[in-house]
């Protein structure tokens, strides 16, 4: 332990720690910019700086270490004129329309000003101009970006797609697209991370509400609205409601309250995304030596962009299942439309969505089955559904909980659990085990697959048919890391299910952003929760999907699944890895 | 009122005159990947402030051509800008009065002509070519990549074994670069901006001297495969050392009767004491290297018996063989190489030069080991003659300072001639033409040209011609390995055509330094492993301590000391002082540390592993 004084005040920390910690442990607050632990320590921005005696310059408190009898004051007059004067200097160079920006009230650098009293700035404006490719899901914008450096981290080192770099030198340097690309031409995932990230509005996803908007508004149009499984756990933060507050049912109510005609769940068709890849992989397992190994998962846009940019002789290892999105879109289309006797192309699927590459998703061209037109139309992550609640000005604390429209509005436990890592694996083997054996699996025999660790693995014996070696990963870095382990042989699994984001959706990229917090294991501890305390924990036991398979699927892996349910995810191609091609 | 007056600086220009020699550090000690366009503009807008204004190419013409450049640079230009700034500098470079215009202009001309890349990713696509790659200067300007700041903060911490472990990392010799490295990382060092760049080099010394025998890391396991090394220099020691790691058996084979190749037989002891070098090359051996002295590739064996032999071969012959000046008389008796000479050294064959007049033809770093050698060896008189200025010379600086102080006599700016000999066909002078500096050469050094003054007689009882030497590349060439200008022709990645067969050191690039021939011996391993099929990682088990802040107030760098000239010109032995613990704490304390601080710790230059 090291013995300081900061601030007039004694602290104890253990040896190694900053100073910002050591701060921290105190309860003085030292405020920071660039700073976010263990991914961006490079004191950079230096608002963070302290004096400390003895030394002769002010020391950035992020990342110096705390030594014996050091003595720090983070208030004196030249710490508290630096950070200041950083602060203003940054902001020169920000465009502070915030009224206007999509992190208006999310904003570090906003709340930045505001702790520090900022009410003039003697720098005049020298804000860059925003120069990005059109029809990009991602938006740069220059004028907002402090240069931070936490997008090149955050990609370089838990997504390792090195998408972004520092570019140029001097007093340009900025952040760009590596290698000079374009972002069009980027073989970026879309997985949202860097936008997470991001302490200004710098970064941003599309924002598709307008064209909710414009649907709602047409009287002729039928909108279908189906919600993602992590969204549930994540929709009211920006709302002021608490966890306990924000209930599956009031989340209905709110939609409903936004207009949509039937409000649905996307655990429906993760439901059916169980029964189709599950008896996908049955079929798999049953025929090895007709099928590359192992098969993955393919319901996470992020990770499909990722195998096919990154090791796309792996692409055919992919499940061919339609992701949740996707079916839902297609049997909306189809089987709902006609059910409700609506022309599908007077439909609207739009998809609450945890997630940024879900935008891009709904872009595939051959996403078309149920009526030609594209199966889900549009894609709003969570942040844009608070936007729009906040903008039709719904009281939601007033809303009483609703259930959701049927038939597509049921999902078990099963479901749920997709938007956490290891939920899909842990969903697919209950009802893989019992289509092989006849019976159920408890349903908590395959806790093994559930938690934080990016990378887990597990043998799961099912009678009649063998051992089951899985792995579940999240997080890009961690999947390169296993994509190579496969490459080489030094890993082998039959099953392997991926998530770009850590965590899995309840910490993707279109979740709402909380600066310094990764809330992704909070959130899936929601969904767990849900599946506990569901009636129905199995996927084949979806009254409604049984339904659909009798009324008009027939049955898994049919004619009609595999028209509407499956995709070939060959027949689409995405910008690939540089170095790949410089290898071609 | 006086009618003259004393001229006195005032306190400002006294200032801005240091800041001048401050910023003359500072722009020495640039780092790389630095935008061009950005770099011309500061200097042209440094040039604008200079101009005294009386003339409208200047004055107006600088702002303007520094207003496009801007504009380039913002992105606010189309290539029609290219013309204009092309036309404005020619302007300026054809009607300004003095330098200060015109010579602005000259440096942006040069910089379209060179630059027209950078000059278009800004305009079309709004983007620098440029970027801020490698952040630690020592690191990027050694060939070998070694962990410069690493190494320091553990002579800092008390720790110089763990130092020399550290180097060897990627530098299997460390004692004969802490004696004989030319050090290019302490050129751009960025304590520079502040005072002096760090003595890496002296440092380097200290933890050597201070660190005793240290073992090298285990060998990895035995791939049963085995790899021939021609030539037991420093690049072929490098690459067997980091093979025999990897698990391969590196055999080397040595023509001469000792390994060590120019680092015995060109350097002499009193630069680089000879047990110093046993010991380096016996700790090298230690790993399990193979090695074969006296066997002369082309004579006693042939690449082709190597190649059918070894699963993969490394050429590091060097290049000792002598250059001819095409002198009359050259041939004569008396006259012989600095190749020759030093190699009689080397093998502690020592002539007799008691009595004798010694010339020295050339001025590099050779040409002074000759020069130094012939004092030793007790010549009544050494003389150096050069055709160029002593400014010009290749050697180190202090290498010639050293000749000076030993009483070498500098000849400088006379060009040989011809050798006269005596009647039993022996030299007895070397007349030479005395030059006048000419224009710049395409290397930036002036061309000698012939001078008005008659021819001079230089008396000499032993000419040594030190102007370079060439490589032995025959037997090579007649196997089939492509020679270029007299180097055998490898890649980047000391591969030659052949696939087996890889080559580096000055065989390929010509005479060069230690630390390149090592960082191609350590450039061949890597990959050699890789052709063999394998993977194998160089790393250490060292832990660096913390960064410190050190402080920044200027102080003086603190550089090694020599014995009295008069005393070490007795013997061939060290000339160089070590430092003290004190002096190596204090200077190791100077270190800025850009591993970490700067852009160090976001994209800091260290790599762990190769």
């Amino acid at each position: 332990m090291v013995k300081l004084t900061i601030d007039g005040r004694e602290a104890l920390v253990p040896e190694g720690s900053t100073i910002l910690e050591a701060a921290a442990s105190l309860g003085i607050r030292i405020p920071t910019l660039c700073y976010l632990k263990d991914i961006n320590e490079i004191s950079a921005c230096r608002i963070c700086v302290v004096e400390v005696e003895g030394l002769e310059r002010l020391v950035p408190s992020c990342t110096e270490k705390v030594a014996e009898g050091m003595v720090v004051s983070t208030n004196s007059h030249r710490a508290k004129t630096a950070r200041e004067t950083n602060l203003k200097l940054i902001l020169s160079q920000h465009d502070g329309d915030c009224t206007t920006c999509v992190r208006n009230q999310n904003c570090q650098l906003q709340d930045l000003a505001s702790e520090c009293n900022i009410i003039d700035n003697p720098y005049p404006k020298d804000v860059k101009k925003n120069d990005w490719p059109e029809n990009s899901y991602l938006i740069r914008k220059e004028s907002k970006c402090i240069k931070c450096m936490r997008c090149v981290q955050v990609c370089d080192k838990i997504q390792t797609l090195k998408v972004w770099d520092v570019k140029g030198s001097g007093s340009r340097t900025t952040v760009g697209v590596r290698l000079n690309r374009l972002f069009t031409e980027a073989d970026c995932a879309l997985c949202g991370q860097c936008i997470t990230h991001c302490p200004t509005g710098a970064l941003s996803i599309r924002d598709d509400t307008a064209k909710v908007t414009a649907a709602l508004e047409d009287p002729e149009i039928t909108t279908v609205v189906q919600v993602a499984p992590a969204v549930r756990t994540a929709w009211a933060e920006y709302l002021g409601l608490t966890r306990e507050e924000a209930t599956v049912g009031r989340m209905a109510a709110a939609l409903r309250a936004l207009g949509f005609d039937y409000v649905f769940d996307t655990n429906f068709t993760a439901d059916l995304t169980i029964m189709e890849e599950g008896s996908e992989f049955i079929e798999r397992f049953t025929h090895r030596d007709q099928y590359n190994w192992p098969m993955f998962t393919s319901c996470c846009p992020g990770w499909v962009r990722f195998v096919k940019s990154q090791f796309p002789e792996y692409t055919t290892n992919l499940s061919t299942a339609k992701s949740p999105q996707a079916m839902f879109g297609a049997v909306a289309k189809s089987y709902f439309a006609e059910k409700i006797g609506v022309d599908p192309h007077k439909m609207r699927v739009i998809s609450v969505m945890p997630c940024t590459a879900k935008k891009s998703e709904c872009d595939i061209p051959n996403l078309k089955d149920a009526c030609g037109d594209p199966d889900v139309d549009v894609v709003i992550t969570t942040r844009e559904l608070g936007r729009l609640l906040r903008a039709y000005h719904v009281n939601v604390p007033a809303l009483q909980d609703e259930p959701f429209d049927s038939p597509l509005g049921s999902g078990t436990g099963a479901a749920v659990i997709f938007g956490a890592t290891g939920g899909v694996m842990d969903a697919a083997l209950r009802s893989a085990y019992y289509l092989v054996t006849g019976t159920n699996p408890p349903a908590d025999a395959f806790t093994a697959v559930r938690g934080m660790k990016g990378w887990k693995e597990a043998n799961f014996e099912v009678p009649g048919a063998g051992t089951v070696r899985v792995a579940v990963v999240s997080g890009l870095g961690n999947t390169r890391q296993l994509m190579e382990s496969l490459k080489r042989g030094d890993a082998e699994y039959d099953f392997v299910e991926i998530m770009a984001c850590p965590g899995g959706c309840s910490g993707g990229g279109g979740q709402p952003i909380h600066e310094g917090e990764e809330l992704a294991d909070t959130r899936g501890q929601i969904l767990w929760n849900l599946d506990k305390n569901s009636v129905i924990r199995y996927s084949h036991e979806n009254p409604d999907v049984i339904a659909l398979y009798r009324e008009y699927l027939e049955k898994p892996l049919g004619q009609k699944s595999h028209h509407l349910l499956h995709t070939d995810l060959t027949e689409w191609s995405v910008p690939m890895n540089p170095n790949l091609q410089e290898k071609a | 009122m006086s009618r003259l007056k004393i001229r006195t600086k005032s306190q400002a220009q006294e200032l801005v005159d240091s800041m001048y020699a401050g910023m003359e550090r500072r722009i020495a000690a640039s780092p790389s990947g630095l935008c061009p366009i950005d770099i011309t503009l500061s200097f042209l807008n440094l040039c604008h402030a200079q101009s005294c204004g009386k003339c409208t190419p200047c004055r107006i013409g600088l702002g303007q051509l520094s207003a496009l450049l801007r504009q380039v640079l913002d992105g606010e230009a189309d290539m029609a800008a290219l013309d204009r700034i092309k036309a404005t500098a020619r302007n300026i470079a054809d009607s300004a009065d003095c330098a200060i215009g015109f010579n602005a202009a000259t440096l942006v001309l040069n910089g379209l002509a060179g630059f027209e890349d950078d000059f278009r990713e800004h305009i079309l696509h709004h983007q620098c070519l440029a970027s801020h790659r490698n952040s630690v200067p020592c690191i990027t300007l050694c060939p070998a990549g070694v962990d410069v700041p690493g190494y320091i903060s553990l002579i800092a911490d008390g720790r110089p074994a763990d130092a020399v472990k550290l180097i060897r990392k990627d530098n299997p010799l460390p004692t004969a670069c802490a004696y004989i490295c030319e050090h290019p990382c302490e050129s751009r060092c960025r304590r520079s901006m502040v005072d002096d760049p760090i003595n890496i080099r002296g440092l380097k010394k200290f933890a050597v001297e201070q660190a005793g025998r240290v073992p090298n890391p285990p060998c990895a396991e035995s791939t049963g495969k085995k790899v021939a090394v021609i030539g037991g220099g420093p690049s072929g020691l490098s690459a067997a050392y980091y093979l025999q790691l990897m698990g391969h058996q590196a055999v080397i084979f040595e023509k001469r009767k000792q390994l060590g190749g120019m680092l015995r037989y060109g350097i002499p002891s009193y630069r680089f004491p000879r047990e110093k070098l046993d010991a380096e090359i016996a700790s090298i051996l230690s790993t399990g290297i193979e090695a074969h002295t006296g066997i002369d590739i082309g004579k006693d064996v042939t690449i082709e018996q190597l190649t059918k032999d070894y699963d993969a071969v490394y050429i590091a012959i060097g290049a000792h063989t002598d250059r001819k000046a095409g002198l009359p008389g050259e041939d004569a008796g008396h006259v012989t190489s600095a190749v020759e000479m030093l190699r009689g050294i080397g093998d502690w064959q020592m002539p007799d030069f008691t009595g004798k007049k010694v010339v020295v033809i050339g001025g590099g770093n050779v040409a002074m080991d000759v020069n130094r050698s012939a004092v030793r060896l007790g010549a009544e008189k050494v003389t150096c003659v050069y055709r160029r200025r002593q400014a010009d010379m290749t050697a180190l600086p202090e290498e010639v300072e050293g000749a000076l102080a030993e009483g070498v006599e500098l000849l400088t700016m006379m060009a040989p001639v011809r050798i006269e000999s005596d009647e039993e066909g022996n030299a007895v002078a070397l007349w030479v033409k005395p030059q006048v500096s000419g224009a710049f050469d395409k290397g930036g050094r002036p061309s000698p040209v012939n001078s008005d003054l008659p021819e001079i007689r230089v008396p000499a009882d032993l000419i040594v011609m030190a102007i370079g030497q060439g490589i032995e590349s025959r037997h090579f060439e007649e196997s089939g390995i492509t020679v270029k200008r007299g180097n055998l022709l490898a890649g980047d990645d000391a591969h030659i055509g052949d696939e087996k067969v890889f080559a580096g050191g000055d065989c390929v690039t010509g005479p060069a330094t230690a630390i390149r021939a090592i960082a191609a011996g350590k450039v061949a391993a890597a990959n050699i492993d890789e052709f063999l099929g394998f993977r194998h990682e160089i790393s250490t088990d060292v832990v660096l301590p913390a960064p410190k802040i050190n402080s920044v107030v200027p102080r003086g760098r603190i550089n090694l000391t020599e014995r009295e000239a008069s005393e070490r010109k007795k013997d061939f032995d060290a000339i160089e002082h070590e430092m003290t613990c004190l002096q190596a704490n204090l200077e190791s304390s100077r270190c800025l540390h850009c591993d970490y601080f700067g852009f160090g710790n976001f994209r800091g230059g260290r790599e762990t592993k190769w």
